[in-house]
């Protein structure tokens, strides 16, 4: 794929570390001039799928996070955030809005839709057993476009 | 954060701040829900003037609170939203758990 930029990392899926995927993002996206709301909602969309990554694919064990981000020509960034967790068993009960596997953890179930809300696309690959990969991809405003 | 309880109108007002995430969310639930079962409010107000960020694990500490204090007949508020915490909230339905404003509550 070409790509003008990109950043990749792993850490361990710890919750402190969302706070650092959000900052990574943020660093990654400040050359492309984004709006403010442009990058509050890719915030929130990192936020979101580094989180149930940490919450529900490492429910039962630890690893590491992946976490990939690209800069697409035509201002399209993509997003990619991958663990080597227990999966997702059924994606599409995952995906409903209010749906959680952990109501437990006071888990509003609205993640997806949030990433969904705040993106152009979002693609989800899962392995019962093997991990779960998010492809998100969003295109910027152009800036001159911008207020 | 901080909390303060009016004993004239029985509200408990939680001060949030920061980047209600997660991990923070996770945090902060114990500190609140103690001080609801200390005060038993009337009136439960989450003020949103210094939260500089919001995803779904926040929303999932507002509806635990709502769940805490719905049955003791307690009535819940959110205050000084800004536009981009205005649109999770609502993107998320919490106007039919909470009244929301963008100033403060009358």
């Amino acid at each position: 794929m070409k790509f003008l930029n990109e950043f990749r990392c792993a850490f361990p899926a710890r919750s402190q570390n969302e706070a650092l995927a959000r900052a990574a993002l943020s660093a990654f996206l400040i050359p492309s001039d984004p709006t403010a709301q442009e990058l509050a909602d890719l915030r929130t969309v990192i936020s979101e799928a580094v989180t149930n990554a940490i919450v529900h694919g490492y429910r039962n064990c630890s690893g590491d996070v992946s976490l990939c981000l690209r800069m697409l020509p035509e201002r399209t960034i993509y997003i990619r955030v991958s663990d080597k967790g227990c999966g997702i068993p059924d994606i599409e009960k995952a995906m409903t809005p209010l749906y959680t596997s952990a109501p437990e953890e006071e888990r509003a179930g609205l993640g997806f839709a949030i990433m969904q809300e705040f993106t152009d696309s979002l693609h989800v690959r899962s392995t019962s057993g093997t991990g779960t990969t998010l492809i998100m991809r969003r295109k910027l405003g152009t800036p001159h476009e911008q207020d | 954060m901080k909390i303060h309880y009016n004993t004239d109108n029985a509200q408990l007002l939680v001060f949030l701040d920061g980047e209600l995430d997660h991990h923070r969310s996770a945090l902060l639930r114990n500190e609140i829900d103690s001080a609801v079962y200390a005060h038993m409010p009337e009136k439960l107000i989450l003020d949103f003037q210094n939260v500089s960020f919001m995803d779904s694990s926040g929303i999932g500490l507002i509806m635990g609170r709502y769940k805490l204090i719905q049955p003791m007949g307690a009535e819940m508020f959110i205050q000084n939203v800004s536009p981009y915490i205005s649109r999770v909230l609502r993107l998320a339905g919490m106007e039919r758990l909470a009244k929301i404003s963008e100033g403060v509550n009358a």
